[in-house]
């Protein structure tokens, strides 16, 4: 059953078709790899999925339901988390509570006028983040400012925020950039882990074929704003028409 | 001796209450040396600690930097008075509606200024206190009494004054207790230590939390699921009812309200004593409005036999060069004095004054936590989880 139906959707900004006639359909329980050159649409897809953008025409359907149109917050308490390319993370605040944050949205909703509750108070919350922390190695620093982080522990930091909201569908915009060697495969290690485990359902963009090839059950190839090829990874490696997008046809 | 004020459990925060308590209730105590122990000067401080510690309910913990926050301050000080005409001279409906219509006003500023955010959102707050000080001169005169102010009469229906107090004092009067002197004094510092308890509650909750997380990422606050637009406006609103419950007090003591409290400079201010005292610190605000107040009453009223006696040490020659270099930053350059201080704060401690006391602290008691990793950021301080 797919969780995630993305119909005929197109983009234009300005005279650039960004999108074109993209068709995507995500099952649940899978990790569905995006991957095609820079400037493929790969983002601007995402941008459309989490409603930071609205298609010009075609549908969006995240379990039975549209998204189009439907504000960001809205389409977070419905079940789709994101990591960003750029780490979007409360750089003020500490890591604890940069993972706080989500939980208690995930439990309250998205507004909750409650200044007499004591943060203090709130071990469950607070132990949930600790777990989601430990998980992505970063448990030590629970009280340190994220913005002293480096990029790739931003990276797992956001992460561990968007684990934290326990989501039906996680998007990753290239989760593992900016990462040293060993920190991918530890990255890759969590994210197979979860997959396996929770059985998460993710939507994954990546350059990294050492990733894409040790996560995903279904890659989708995406060329100048239009979907070239989805099928299994194992059938992708060999596609002509995939290396003719990637290498300009050259002939390997 | 301040490692309380890094700590945000339970305990340490109703020691800091209790502390504060004392050091508020004693303060015609403490503040003799400093010639500063006038009931109506505390009760000043007080006040304008009330209307920082609101404002810094938005500023400190959103971010949001409203430049028209005297609006309110003048919206609960014309209710008060009507209250007081009206319905008579207890200040507690007088301020209960003050709050309320406070909030009201602060919604629906809040409700159009916070479509913008920045430089934006602060013009837009200017422009709606600017013209309510100018409507409140003009259009609205039946009300606001326009240049002379609205004040109590003796010809005022005051429906529940019972006949005796209409040859009282038209001052406001708590059961039978006349709010002036150290009455009204210690009236507005319950009231102070009151809120101040509550902005407390607000630094340590949920919500605080995510009023933080506007303050720093209102992009991923949506995209984790929440709605920005109400926690802003909520902080708004609460800051609003903060401004409009000082307003009030002002009025207890001399049942008189005029527009110009409503002027941009009052707006302005606020915003000084807040980033002052520190931002976003619990107590910060409440100093940087004392300090403000302390330089604007005592500070100015310095004059040149003041300075006489402080230099008259020095052989002849030089205390005359000591006095009239001294003068330029005392008295009518007060000013002077307030500025300089203001930058020497804003350049070398962006945390304020209360980020002064912390590291002082930590350089005369905490040396041996000194190489710790770095744990918080100095800047915004006691914020808490």
């Amino acid at each position: 059953m797919s969780l995630l139906e993305v119909n005929d959707v197109n983009k234009a900004f300005g005279g650039l078709k960004a999108l074109n006639h993209i068709n995507l359909s995500v099952k649940e329980g899978s990790v569905h790899a995006i991957i095609g050159p820079n400037g493929a649409g790969k983002s601007t897809l995402l941008n459309c999925l989490i409603g930071r953008l609205i298609p010009d025409s075609g549908t969006v359907t995240f379990g039975g339901r549209s998204l189009i149109g439907v504000r960001p917050y809205e389409i977070n308490q419905i079940g789709v988390s994101r990591v960003f390319q750029t780490p979007e993370i409360f750089g003020e605040l500490s890591l604890i509570d940069n993972v706080m944050i989500p939980s208690l949205a995930h439990r309250d909703g998205t507004f909750k006028l409650n200044p007499w509750h004591r943060m203090d108070g709130e071990a469950e919350i607070r132990d949930h983040a600790m777990s989601n922390l430990a998980d992505v190695g970063l448990a030590e620093k629970s009280e340190i400012i994220a913005d002293s982080l480096s990029r790739g522990d931003k990276r797992r930091l956001e992460l561990a925020m968007c684990l934290s909201q326990d989501p039906k569908l996680l998007l990753l915009d290239e989760p593992t950039a900016g990462m040293a060697r060993h920190d991918t495969n530890r990255t890759i290690d969590l994210l197979k882990e979860i997959s396996e485990r929770r059985g998460q359902t993710m939507v994954v963009i990546e350059h990294d074929m050492h990733v894409v090839f040790s996560l995903a059950h279904y890659v989708t190839v995406m060329a100048q704003g239009g979907v070239i090829v989805e099928d299994r990874p194992e059938n992708i490696k060999g596609n002509p028409k995939v290396q003719e997008a990637y290498l300009g046809g050259a002939h390997l | 001796m301040m490692n309380f004020l890094d700590k945000d459990n339970l305990q340490s925060d109703i020691v800091l209450i209790v502390i504060f308590t004392i050091a508020i209730l004693t303060m015609p105590i403490w503040l003799q040396p400093f010639g500063a122990a006038y009931p109506d000067l505390m009760q000043k401080f007080a006040i304008f600690g009330i209307f920082a510690t609101g404002f810094n309910i938005l500023f400190g913990l959103t971010g949001y930097l409203s430049f028209g926050h005297a609006a309110f301050l003048g919206v609960g000080s014309y209710t008060a008075v009507w209250s007081f005409k009206l319905l008579g001279m207890n200040p507690l409906p007088a301020l209960v509606l003050a709050v309320i219509a406070a909030g009201i006003f602060a919604l629906a500023i809040g409700y159009l200024s916070l479509r913008r955010t920045g430089i934006y959102f602060s013009i837009l707050t200017l422009a709606f206190a600017q013209m309510s000080y100018n409507l409140a001169y003009s259009v609205l005169t039946p009300i606001t009494n326009g240049e002379t102010g609205l004040r109590v009469l003796r010809s005022d229906p005051r429906i529940f004054d019972g006949n005796g107090s209409e040859t009282g004092p038209l001052v406001a009067n708590l059961f039978g207790i006349e709010m002036t002197g150290l009455s009204g004094f210690y009236f507005c510092a319950v009231v102070l230590i009151l809120v101040s308890w509550f902005a407390i509650m607000i630094f340590r909750s949920p919500f605080g939390l995510m009023l933080k997380a506007v303050k720093t990422n209102q992009n991923r606050m949506g995209y984790t699921g929440l709605n920005t637009r109400p926690y802003a406006l909520a902080a708004f609103i609460i800051s609003g009812m903060y401004a409009g419950l000082a307003g009030a007090l002002m009025c207890i003591t001399d049942p008189l309200a005029g527009a110009e409290r409503m002027q941009w400079t009052a707006s302005g201010e606020v915003v000084l004593m807040t980033i002052l005292g520190g931002a976003g610190t619990l107590m910060g605000p409440m100093l940087g409005a004392g300090l403000i107040k302390y330089f604007e009453n005592i500070f100015s009223s310095f004059n040149e036999s003041t300075l006489e006696s402080v230099f008259h040490f020095l052989p002849e020659g030089m205390r005359e060069a000591a006095i009239s270099v001294a003068g330029l930053f005392v008295g009518e350059g007060w000013h002077l004095t307030l500025g300089l201080m203001f930058m020497i704060v804003v350049i070398f401690l962006p945390g304020g004054i209360i980020e002064g006391l912390r590291r002082l602290a930590k350089a005369v008691f905490g040396r041996k936590r000194a190489d710790d990793t770095p744990q918080r950021g100095g800047d915004t301080a006691p914020t808490g989880h």
